[in-house]
């Protein structure tokens, strides 16, 4: 018997994580100052802590309803509220997942038919297209380029819809490029939601991420677009909250429960001791959070300073905390710079070939790192910069 | 090698308690007073120049009133003592409190001066060699004063946490070295 013969062939298809061979590769160094991660690098506010281990005192640790404890989904739907100036109403428009990995998964899941096609645009975070493939569905990729900082352009949006096309996935502040989607077109591409009747989802997971006295824009805001959009959102990068593993989605009831039918036999429901972290975070993770954001716009201010310096271009990322430099001026691929920059300097930045094939020319630099890890690791960039300078 | 990353204890660029209106510039010197002027500038988006002003503006004014390592005196091996003084004072007519605070203030064993709300008047924090020191400066200098009512002495055991920094050896925390 092979078992490989055995496994599903959606699954048995699916690429190799670029990530994961990356990531293999820098574990297997010693003392490697890694600019490679997706996530901050504060632990959560020591008072979210406080709440989760107080509630596992208490001895919460029984099931929470499908959708989640009706105390987070009302802050849930009262930050979203101030937030986006939506009200969605907490009994049947909210629910609690697990992170917004879940969330996205229910989504696709929820909303595939075999052949179905799902519009998302590139580069961006690795699970994009492998959870379309994985719900059945066809991803279509538009690309986007440094020329127009990352923006996605409606006219490429418009020349992907067929009449299979499902929904748009959106991802604004983006992972791993830092781009904050235009205004102008992010209007437009709602227009072309309304017009195609298509549905969107949303991932602005670093919506709180913004700089430049850059307001996040969603695409929430543009008429026509609450009847047909899921807001996924979660508190992993403005609370520090990754380990935690708790997201949420907002959206038309019949969305939701749809969603729901999924989570409640996938998952039953989100972490308890999670679910009351995140009620803490709500309610009184205001200033932490803006302290947290205060200092990552400081090391971005570093990061780019640097890299102007030491004559790397970089396009302005404006949200999230990456920096997305081209490595054209070394003559280097992706995958080479970033494989000799280890080699050389010890130090790890992705390439961006991870997050798509229009990643290529580029590498992902984390600035969620302790600022003099970075000052160092920034050092070092520039030294072998110079060295490959073509 | 995974990249370990400690614990928000004593880790400097951890954010810590913000003060309303405060400085970016004095918020930043108090997390790591070591930054020199060209990093700070750095990470606020202005020129080197600029800051080495506004530092030596403080510094003037008297808003920094200086700069200081804080210091485990467990870790470090001294055996210095320290104690807190509540010490209640008579005010006077004209000054109130201030004369003799001030004259407090000035012993070389006051390590730090407060004027308190509450049961007492004056929290001093005075720093000896040993017991018997800190004990010999309340009893022979400080309750002597004319002004001094009493004096309420408290001797300090273990240092947990000093201006925002945990002491004790920070808890290693793994984190991942790649991730999406």
């Amino acid at each position: 018997m092979s078992l490989e013969t055995k496994l599903a062939d959606h699954v048995a298809g699916l690429p190799r994580s670029g990530i994961r061979d990356f990531f293999e590769l820098v574990q297997a160094r010693g003392d490697v100052i890694s600019l490679g991660v997706g996530e901050p690098d504060f632990p959560a506010p020591w008072h979210i802590r406080e709440a989760a281990i107080y509630s596992l005192e208490k001895g919460e640790t029984s099931y929470s309803s499908n959708l989640g404890i009706a105390s987070l989904r009302e802050e849930i739907s009262n930050h979203v509220g101030k937030s986006h100036g939506i009200e969605y109403d907490p009994a049947t428009e909210v629910i609690v997942t697990v992170g917004v990995s879940e969330g996205l998964d229910l989504a696709v899941r929820a909303l595939c038919d075999p052949g179905d096609e799902i519009i998302y645009h590139e580069p961006c975070y690795v699970s994009y297209s492998p959870s379309i493939l994985l719900a059945h569905g066809v991803p279509v990729v538009v690309p986007t380029v440094a020329e127009n900082d990352f923006a996605l352009m409606a006219a490429d949006v418009e020349a992907a819809i067929t009449p299979r096309t499902k929904a748009i996935l959106l991802n604004y502040p983006t992972n791993p490029t830092g781009a904050v989607e235009p205004p102008e077109e992010m209007e437009k591409i709602a227009k072309l939601a309304v017009e195609h009747d298509l549905i969107v989802l949303t991932d602005e997971i670093y919506s709180e991420l913004v700089y430049d006295d850059v307001d996040h824009v969603s695409i929430l805001s543009f008429p026509g677009m609450r009847e047909r959009t899921l807001l996924l959102h979660g508190f992993s990068k403005a609370y520090a909250m990754t380990g935690f593993r708790l997201g949420y989605a907002c959206g038309p009831p019949l969305l939701v429960e749809a969603m729901m039918k999924i989570h409640q036999y996938s998952m039953l429901c989100a972490p308890m001791t999670s679910q009351v972290a995140a009620v803490e975070a709500l309610r009184n993770g205001d200033e932490p959070a803006r302290m947290m954001h205060r200092a990552y716009a400081q090391r971005r201010r570093m990061v780019l300073s640097r890299f102007e310096k030491m004559g790397l271009p970089c396009f302005t990322p404006r949200g999230a905390f990456y920096a997305f430099p081209e490595t054209a001026c070394t003559g280097l691929s992706s995958k080479d710079f970033a494989l000799k920059l280890l080699e050389e300097e010890n130090v790890a930045v992705v390439p961006g070939t991870a997050f798509g094939p229009s990643g290529e020319g580029h590498v992902r630099c984390c600035y969620a790192t302790d600022p003099d890890l970075l000052a160092t690791a920034l050092d070092r960039i520039a030294g072998f910069a110079e060295r490959h300078r073509k | 090698m995974r990249q370990v990353r400690a614990d928000a204890y004593g880790a400097p660029s951890y954010p810590r308690i913000p003060m309303n209106e405060i400085d970016p510039i004095l918020e930043l010197l108090q997390q790591d007073a070591r930054l020199d002027d060209a990093a700070i500038a750095e990470r606020l988006g202005l020129s080197a120049a600029e800051v080495s002003e506004r530092i030596a503006g403080f510094a003037r004014n008297g808003t920094v009133l200086g700069y200081h390592a804080i210091v485990d005196e467990d870790q470090a091996g001294t055996l210095d003592v320290s104690a807190m003084i509540e010490v209640e004072l008579q005010p006077e007519r004209e000054g109130g409190f201030d004369r003799i605070a001030r004259r407090i203030a000035q012993f070389d064993q006051v390590e730090s001066c407060y004027l308190m709300s509450g049961g007492y008047d004056l929290l001093v924090v005075v720093r000896g060699s040993d017991l018997r020191e800190v004990a010999r400066f309340v009893a022979e200098k400080l309750s002597t004063l004319e002004g001094v009512r009493g004096t309420a002495t408290r001797f300090r055991l273990k240092k947990y946490k000093q201006n925002g920094f945990l002491a004790g050896t920070p808890a290693e925390v793994e984190r991942l070295s790649v991730s999406p």
